[in-house]
């Protein structure tokens, strides 16, 4: 049985002509050797009957044979402070922070630690699944002294945690007191021990917060037994604290009779949108965080008074790390490639093969930035027509782990089929998870990362969604001798309107779902401005994200109030960090789908698609152009996913909802099964009649309507419509469709 | 917990309308039988494993748990995901009824 074996990732996602690339591998054991091609895209889907994969060679000079070797990743977030002088010459020792475990009884994990284990010298403090909180101390020969409280913390509750050490003494105190009210608390609690010799306290290793460093690689302390849960407010001190200088310490500024004794005072609730840690102490022994631990989430003083982080950043000084969430694989690159300067625009992947072995490393170049650099294109682009690739859609899905984790057997209403690709992601749980994934303690995915593998995000991934989906697309795009560039939803994010107004018209993909506020401001602009876009799919312009300047390919989501999703934000935690922006629906912000193509998601399902029948709108001289050629009432019975057009994730038209007023429903698919459910935020009272059969508001609806300037917008209402173009050679009402609208949309008279 | 909806193990009907139709749509008392068959734990959980591609599945079952393997049963193997379909219905009929599925 085929067994997965090799896998990577590049650095950028969209290069220009002259721009560089670095591609990074790795490589299970028995592939010693791969060869790596860069190839352009043309085709993906293998499925009997499909189109089949298809590739063109890009003679350059990555084409030759690789050294296949395994590259480490280290998932899991933590915080690195740097020594300095803050912690110079610590003899006592005071620590204290408000912790939220999730994951107590997992197994040890460490809450902060300053600890060189060889020199026998440092601290930390620990939660221990039986022990609760434990503290160990340097003995200064190469060994620790550990004290433990001895009573074990229930999960999902904060804790006021301390623990203290006296060398005048040789007492270690530690304290762990539940902040809840619960009758019969048997997890608070306190516990005095004296140390056998006088303990090295001192040390020169970086301190951490949420990990013990397993040392060092790649230039940073690896991070290990990493805590699951929210830490809020760590302090180190370099004197015995006792209740008073504690309850002092755990919100607001250092008091003045406290500065001279503490070291560092992490106040999580200041520098939200970035990755660093802010010593509050006159130290300023600020840190960095790895791995893109959860921001902007609630304290343990949350009132429930204020739902943004913005109007009450005190109590939300609050980080959730986790042990499996991942920015960077951090791999060595395996090879480079610098986009020789007559590259066509267009979809493209490095090629690893190796016997049975084969991933595609897929990047777009896009056309040059400026557009001076191709002086044969006049002022405009490249080509006319852009393909806009939803690479934030990818990054979402990316990954997912659903199918191989619980089976997606009642979504799809048929058995579940596990692919190698999915068992090679099994067994890659380093290699962090989409935005449809628990993370290990059962909290939401909020953030994803393209720079690691995205072993679904591939060309010719079994499972028919984006990339793979969207071959569709560029397989008929080629066969209808089109020239197109690609672009990507990055590349828009960036540039603004700018870059689509190079273009008479602007294609989407079959499913882009994810959209920060620049690349909806951008698309919409383009409409309002003469632009003409054809929205090739279904369940678009959803979900909202936000990206961070600073932190190329990260991308943030909050699943907030509703929507159809696989997890829910909690409560006062739908502000995303990176921006301060609300996160959720696009339509909770006030910008619903209809208001941007005319229609939006209403249902889904994955068993059959269906079809679409013309409408009587469809005979309006408007809509003309749309028809021409096709006689038939019934549209899109055909196709490769589902055996129709009108399937998996539907989109319909609403006035209510902001479809534009002058719209045209020119079709309306029809007779979808029970297991397409209208969206959740769209039903109040559930009701018995809430399936394809019972509930006439389970249909695509694929709308027209111009826009101002002589603009126009086509939206096909369905995930399924681009997977029927290949039917017949391409010879099909709905490749008919699709082209009559694409002529007319790259013709430069206006449509109103 | 799973669905509780029972399995009469007498309507034998449902499960000859299957077999003739596994991929669906199913009537509606068939598809409430379908229903409470695939609605079941995690860990467990029938899956297909592809064998050779688009060609060839074998059965399994899933871990439930993340980077654990499922566990492959060795001797199902199928040639279309139709008869796999069926197998796995005449699996759980007789898991969920007590009672082996029997059809002329």
């Amino acid at each position: 049985m085929l067994e997965k074996k090799i896998a990577g990732y590049s650095d950028e996602i969209s290069v220009a002509p002259g721009e560089r690339i670095r591609f990074m591998v790795s490589c299970e054991a028995g592939v010693d050797r791969y060869q790596a091609d860069i190839v352009r895209l043309i085709s993906g889907d293998r499925q009997p009957g499909g189109p089949g994969y298809r590739d063109e060679l890009l003679p350059t000079s990555v084409s030759g044979e690789y050294h296949g070797r395994t590259q480490e990743t280290y998932c899991g977030s933590y915080a690195i402070v740097p020594h300095g002088p803050a912690f110079a010459g610590l003899a006592d020792l005071g620590l204290q922070a408000a912790i939220f475990p999730t994951l107590p009884s997992l197994r040890r994990a460490c809450v902060i630690a300053k600890m060189d284990v060889e020199a026998g010298r440092g601290f930390a403090l620990w939660t221990d699944p039986a022990q609760g909180l434990v503290l160990q101390l340097g003995d200064g020969a190469g060994g620790v002294q550990e004290f433990a409280l001895g009573r074990p913390l229930v999960a999902r509750e904060w804790y006021l945690v301390s623990a203290t050490y006296d060398s005048a003494v040789g007492e270690v105190r530690l304290h762990q007191e539940l902040l809840n009210s619960y009758a019969r608390d048997e997890s608070s609690g306190a516990a005095t021990h004296t140390s056998a010799a006088t303990a090295a306290v001192s040390c020169e290793a970086p301190l951490l917060i949420a990990a013990a460093s397993r040392g060092e690689a790649r230039g940073k302390p690896v991070g290990e037994m990493i805590f699951n849960g929210r830490i809020e407010r760590p302090v180190v001190a370099s004197r015995v604290l006792d209740a008073g200088d504690i309850e002092a310490l755990r919100h607001g500024p250092v008091a003045p009779n406290l500065r001279s004794d503490i070291c560092a005072a992490w106040d999580f609730g200041q520098a939200f949108e970035t990755d660093d840690i802010i010593d509050i102490s006159p130290n300023r022994a600020h840190g960095r965080l790895v791995n893109l631990p959860i921001r902007a989430v609630r304290g343990s003083n949350w009132t429930g008074d204020e739902l943004s982080f913005h109007h009450a950043p005190d109590q939300y000084a609050a980080i959730h790390f986790l042990d499996d969430s991942l920015y960077d694989c951090e791999w060595e690159p395996d090879f480079e490639l610098e986009i020789p300067a007559d590259t066509p625009s267009g979809l493209y992947a490095a090629r690893l093969r190796s016997g049975d072995q084969e991933d595609h490393i897929t990047f777009v170049v896009r056309p040059p930035r400026e557009l001076s650099e191709r002086a044969d294109a006049g002022d405009r682009a490249t080509a006319s027509l852009a393909l806009l690739i939803p690479t934030a859609s990818y990054m979402a899905y990316g990954n997912a782990r659903g199918a191989i984790e619980v089976g997606n057997e009642l979504l799809a209403n048929h058995l579940t089929v596990i692919s190698p690709e999915m068992r090679y992601l099994n067994r890659h749980p380093d290699y962090g998870n989409s935005m449809y994934d628990d993370h290990n303690d059962g909290t939401g995915v909020c953030y994803s990362s393209r720079l690691r593998p995205l072993i679904n995000i591939r060309p010719t991934h079994p499972w028919l969604w984006q990339l793979s989906a969207d071959m569709h697309i560029v397989e008929w795009l080629e066969s209808q001798d089109i020239a197109f560039d690609v672009i990507t939803d990055e590349d828009m994010h960036q540039d603004g309107v700018a870059l689509l107004e190079r273009y008479s018209c602007v294609m989407t993909c079959s499913h882009p779902e994810y959209y920060s506020t620049p690349m909806w401001d951008a698309l919409h602009a383009f409409t309002q401005r003469g632009g003409r876009l054809m929205y090739m799919g279904g369940n678009g312009f959803y979900w909202r994200v936000a990206y961070r300047d600073d932190k190329p390919g990260a991308m943030e989501m909050r699943r907030t109030e509703d929507g159809s999703r696989s997890w829910a934000s909690e409560p006062g935690e739908y502000y995303m960090a990176f921006t301060g922006e609300y996160g959720g629906l696009w339509w909770r912000a006030g910008r619903t789908p209809q208001s941007l193509v005319g229609n939006g998601f209403i249902a889904q399902g994955f068993d059959h698609s269906s079809y679409f029948r013309r409408t009587a709108d469809s005979r309006d001289p408007r809509a003309a152009f749309i028809f021409e050629g096709v006689d038939d009432e019934i549209i899109g019975d055909f196709g490769l996913i589902g055996g129709g057009a009108a399937g998996l994730e539907l989109d319909s038209a609403s006035r209510a909802y902001g479809t534009p007023p002058h719209a045209l429903v020119v079709a309306t698919s029809e007779q979808h099964t029970d297991a397409y459910i209208r969206v959740n935020e769209d039903i109040g009272h559930m009701l018995l009649s809430i399936g394809g059969q019972d509930d006439p508001g389970v249909h695509a609806d694929v709308v027209f309507f111009e826009t101002p300037r002589g603009g126009a917008v086509f939206s096909t209402g369905s995930i399924g419509w681009s997977s029927a173009l290949f039917h017949n050679d391409h010879d099909n009402n709905i490749s008919r469709i699709t082209r009559n609208v694409l002529n007319r949309f790259l013709d430069p008279t206006p449509l109103a | 917990m799973p669905s509780q909806y029972p399995i009469d193990p007498s309507r034998t009907d449902l499960a000859h309308e299957f077999m003739a139709n596994p991929m669906g749509p199913h009537s509606a008392a068939l598809q409430r039988i379908v229903t409470r068959m695939r609605d079941t734990e995690a860990a467990g959980r029938y899956v297909l494993v592809t064998r050779v591609p688009y060609q060839e599945w074998g059965l399994a079952q899933l871990s439930g748990k993340r980077g654990v393997d499922l566990t492959m049963i060795e001797d199902q193997v199928f040639t279309s995901i139709e008869d796999a379909e069926r197998a796995v219905f005449k699996l759980r009929w007789e898991l969920i009824t007590g009672v082996p599925l029997a059809l002329d």
